[in-house]
């Protein structure tokens, strides 16, 4: 389709982006406020109430608690073996990753901060941690709720170092266990595990978390920043975990990162430089642009626009909130070729259809399962790529079908977990007009029209139409 | 598997009559109207990045227990928490034991310093070269596999590309359609009343993403459907998880002669920075899977091993060096399987380039003397019969022979 999109079709295609799906609610809500004044609201989600979603969350009790109290009450199987506690389900340590995935879920659902909810996914997958990693399974919860969570709309810098110091990404990725091969701690006998250099996370940051694969660092510069970060490390990862940097691991040479010369002596100053130098280098705004391009506007996002939006993170030095106006104002954003552009992950898929339908929701392991078979078990993406952003990778034969079954089992209050009312199940057409106005092909026109009630709406949720935003 | 019986059947020709055993081949005839009896060529992935130097040890060369001084694993002697001899100068992982067998009768073969030749340490940029087949050109938009099936219009069997894998594969993306599922048994629509009005949405949709998928899924469950009946249990045990049941999957599809051609299945967990360990640690629980997939594999297909060529692959290998963590980093060449009843095996190929300082490549890593597209070639030109290479590998001309198949 090649015609400017009619302001119906702007609103849905705004909500579509900025939120887990757009209800028909919300939609009237923008109509009233005008997109502009949505968008500034949902820019300061601290002034927005959200009782609704903070309640049901409040009732997973592991996300209130600390790592030390995590291990505690859900220790691994050993330790509870030998404090003689009974081994079950609810004192597991799966079942901390299990209400953190229920948590996910649930604000992604409820909550009234959509397009905050939105980035702390985002910017979650783009820091990705395997929660079943070893300790990662008492340390994911803190990590979304303390290290994530206070960034996601501040300073891509900020976030940068929340996440270097952060006892999940220095476990994760290794960094608490790489030292100088020349520190005194590294020849006591005592340290058999700390001998040295480890690369993976010096690798990820510059890979994953910054520049990008092609932004321009060679395998001495992986070696180069590995240095600099030794020394970084994690004190009690299974008791009370806490960033320190700890000068005898510390590799306290002169380095040289990207053609940066780094004096010899530095300590912990080594580590902040290349934080720095890394989060205002051009290739990390160049990186992180084309990302959120590519989560809010399409796959293969404008080079246009990801340049404007590269722009706008030099100058703001990385300020989320001017890459999200960036991006939402411009008019590649509302560009026909980007209606409906992107495939909706497993998660924005799930949550749409029970934000559309209005579900009472109470999130449940086998509403988790779908997730999982879709492709996206929340938390449990083991390589640190976490998961892709682009419409083929959401598309194979076993996942379609899984969204198939699961459309079917929601309208038939078969998932556990997920009610639908008996008025949404009458409220098909009325759904249409938040999804997919003036946009339906006949096909799926044609089947609605002949299909009734349930049917009907299980058949919209299943449509190729509701697998896109 | 019953290596006996199978040569026996093989040499007494008509002497099954007197056993009163159904002749394979008249089981397989019966089974010829649904596709045929075909050529199967398996690929595993094991994502991660695998320590080949810790899978197949070489042991003779000095260098690996000066570069290794924690993580190396003795060489073969008595006892059992050391290299299992293959040769003479490599051993396999104790881990892997039960490949001993399979190695010895033949039918497992092995190339070391094998693997992609671009320089790339990312997981993601590797793993991308190795399935799009073209390392260095990250442009080619479809995988290797897809392209052969591309080239090959055998049938038009929906199981001809099948990945036993949450997503399809890169290596399997592109213009031939494919199949991914998980499990046979639940390949189903449970609202069977919206199956049709699903089936016509999806295969008569104007987009064409989905309708390719939807196309690739109505198919195949109805196909599925029609032969489920004949598709045998399996008689083999299989390691637990998703590796185990990829291979268990595949191994029905093939009994059940569906179609299949290409067959991909995965398996995680081999990015082993810390505590990867020698004889024990990390390494050895994830190469436990992998030995007792396999294994359980070539017992499952028995003489159907024949028509079957499995070749294993990772995205690099490690850093010759063990690190400071009892780990390895990211590295260059690594070792591969391939396993068939028509393999050349019992052989450990590859020139070894050694492990002495000056010899590594780029100062740290196994250099690589085999490009794991030579390895691929070999089994899609003698097994599948691929003659024009290029169009599946374009650009490359493999340097070497290395006689992998008869």
């Amino acid at each position: 389709m090649s015609a400017p999109l009619s302001q119906e079709q702007k609103i849905v295609h705004f909500l579509s982006r900025i939120s887990f799906g757009p209800t028909p609610e919300e939609v009237q809500r923008v109509n009233r406020l005008g997109i502009r004044a949505y968008l500034d609201e949902q820019l300061e989600p601290e002034k927005i109430s959200d009782n609704a979603a903070e309640e049901k969350v409040a009732a997973l009790k592991t996300m209130r608690l600390s790592s030390r109290e995590l291990f505690e009450l859900y220790p691994p199987p050993k330790v509870a073996q030998e404090r003689g506690m009974m081994p079950g389900e609810m004192n597991a340590p799966r079942f901390v990753i299990l209400e953190l995935q229920q948590a996910r879920l649930l604000r992604a659902v409820y909550s009234q901060r959509q397009l905050y909810e939105v980035l702390v996914d985002f910017w979650n997958n783009h820091f990705n941690i395997f929660a079943a990693k070893g300790a990662d399974r008492w340390l994911t919860t803190v990590y979304e709720r303390d290290t994530i969570r206070p960034h996601a709309l501040g300073r891509f810098r900020d976030l940068l170092l929340a996440t270097a110091q952060s006892p999940a990404m220095l476990f994760y990725l290794d960094n608490w266990l790489s030292v100088s091969p020349n520190g005194a701690m590294a020849r006591m006998p005592a340290n058999a595990r700390r001998r040295g250099l480890n690369e993976n996370y010096a690798r990820e940051i510059m890979e994953l978390h910054t520049l990008g694969v092609d932004g321009g660092y060679t395998q001495q510069d992986v070696r180069e920043v590995a240095r600099c970060f030794t020394g970084w490390t994690l004190v009690r990862p299974r008791g009370d975990p806490e960033f320190r940097f700890e000068p005898r691991l510390h590799d306290q040479g002169a380095k040289t990162v990207l053609g940066t010369r780094i004096a010899a002596g530095g300590g912990v100053e080594d580590g902040m430089k290349i934080i720095d130098l890394l989060a205002r280098h051009p290739s990390t705004a160049k990186f992180i642009a084309t990302k959120l391009a590519r989560r809010f506007v399409a796959d293969d996002p404008p080079a246009s626009l990801v340049s404007r939006v590269a722009d706008a993170f030099r100058r703001s030095d990385g300020d989320i909130r001017t890459l999200i106006r960036a991006i939402v104002d411009s008019p590649e954003f509302y560009s026909p070729e980007a209606y409906r552009a992107k495939v909706k992950k497993p998660l924005e898929y799930v949550a749409s259809a029970l934000r559309v339908t209005n579900a009472e929701t109470q999130v449940t392991p086998q509403l988790l399962r779908y997730l999982g078979r879709m492709g996206e078990p929340l938390f449990l993406a083991q390589p640190p790529t976490g998961y892709p952003d682009v419409s083929a990778s959401w598309v194979s034969p076993d996942m379609l079908l899984t969204r198939m079954n699961f459309a079917a089992d929601l309208v038939g209050n078969r998932v556990d977990g997920a009610r639908v009312q008996a008025t949404a199940l009458r409220a098909t057409q009325q759904f249409v007009r938040v999804i997919a106005p003036d946009s339906l092909s006949s096909g799926t026109r044609a089947a609605l029209a002949e299909a009734e009630g349930p049917e009907a709406l299980a058949l919209l949720l299943a449509a190729p139409e509701f697998q896109r935003r | 598997m019953n290596h006996s019986r199978r040569s026996f059947i093989k040499s007494a020709g008509l002497g099954f009559l007197a056993l009163g055993l159904p002749p394979s081949f008249l089981v397989r005839a019966a089974g010829a109207q649904q596709g045929s009896r075909g050529k199967v060529l398996v690929v595993v992935f094991q994502r991660g990045g695998m320590d080949g130097l810790n899978v197949v040890i070489p042991f003779k060369d000095r260098a690996y227990y000066t570069l290794r001084p924690s993580i190396a694993v003795a060489e073969p002697a008595a006892g059992e928490e050391r290299a299992v001899d293959l040769d003479g100068y490599f051993g396999l992982h104790p881990a892997l034991a039960p490949l001993k067998n399979i190695y010895d009768k033949g039918h497992l073969a092995i190339v070391h310093a094998a693997g992609s030749p671009d320089n790339t340490r990312s997981h993601f940029d590797a793993q991308d070269y190795m399935e799009i087949g073209t390392p260095g050109i990250k442009s080619t938009p479809d995988g290797w596999l897809n392209r052969y099936l591309s080239e090959k219009r055998l049938s038009d069997s929906p199981f001809r590309g099948v990945a036993v894998s949450p997503q399809t594969p890169r290596m399997l993306t592109g213009a031939a359609p494919t199949l991914s599922l998980s499990s046979i048994e639940e390949f189903r629509l449970r609202n069977q009343s919206m199956a049709a009005t699903l089936q016509k949405l999806y295969t008569q949709s104007t987009d064409p993403l989905f309708r390719q998928g939807g196309n690739s899924l109505f198919d195949a469950m109805a196909r599925l459907r029609a032969i489920e009946s004949k598709i045998p249990p399996s008689s083999a045990t299989y390691p637990a998880g998703r590796f185990g049941n990829g291979l268990k999957q595949i191994a029905r599809l093939i009994k059940a002669d569906v179609g299949l051609e290409i067959a991909f299945t995965e398996i995680e967990g081999w990015d082993t920075h810390v505590n990867e360990g020698g004889t024990t640690g990390i390494l050895a629980n994830r190469l436990k899977e992998f030995g007792a997939g396999l294994a359980a594999f070539y017992q499952d297909l028995g003489d159907r091993l024949d028509d079957v060529v499995i070749v294993t692959m990772s995205e690099f290998g490690r850093t010759a060096r063990e690190n400071g963590n009892r780990g390895t980093d990211h590295g260059h060449a690594n070792v591969m399987f391939v396993m068939g009843g028509r393999v050349r095996g019992g052989k450990v190929y590859g020139r070894w380039p050694g492990l002495a300082q000056e010899v590594l490549y780029e100062g740290r890593d196994l250099d690589l003397t085999t490009d794991y597209r030579t390895v691929c070639s070999e089994a899609l030109a003698r097994h599948l019969a691929q003659r024009d290479m290029a169009r599946i590998f374009p650009g490359f001309r493999p340097a070497i022979s290395v006689g992998l198949l008869a």
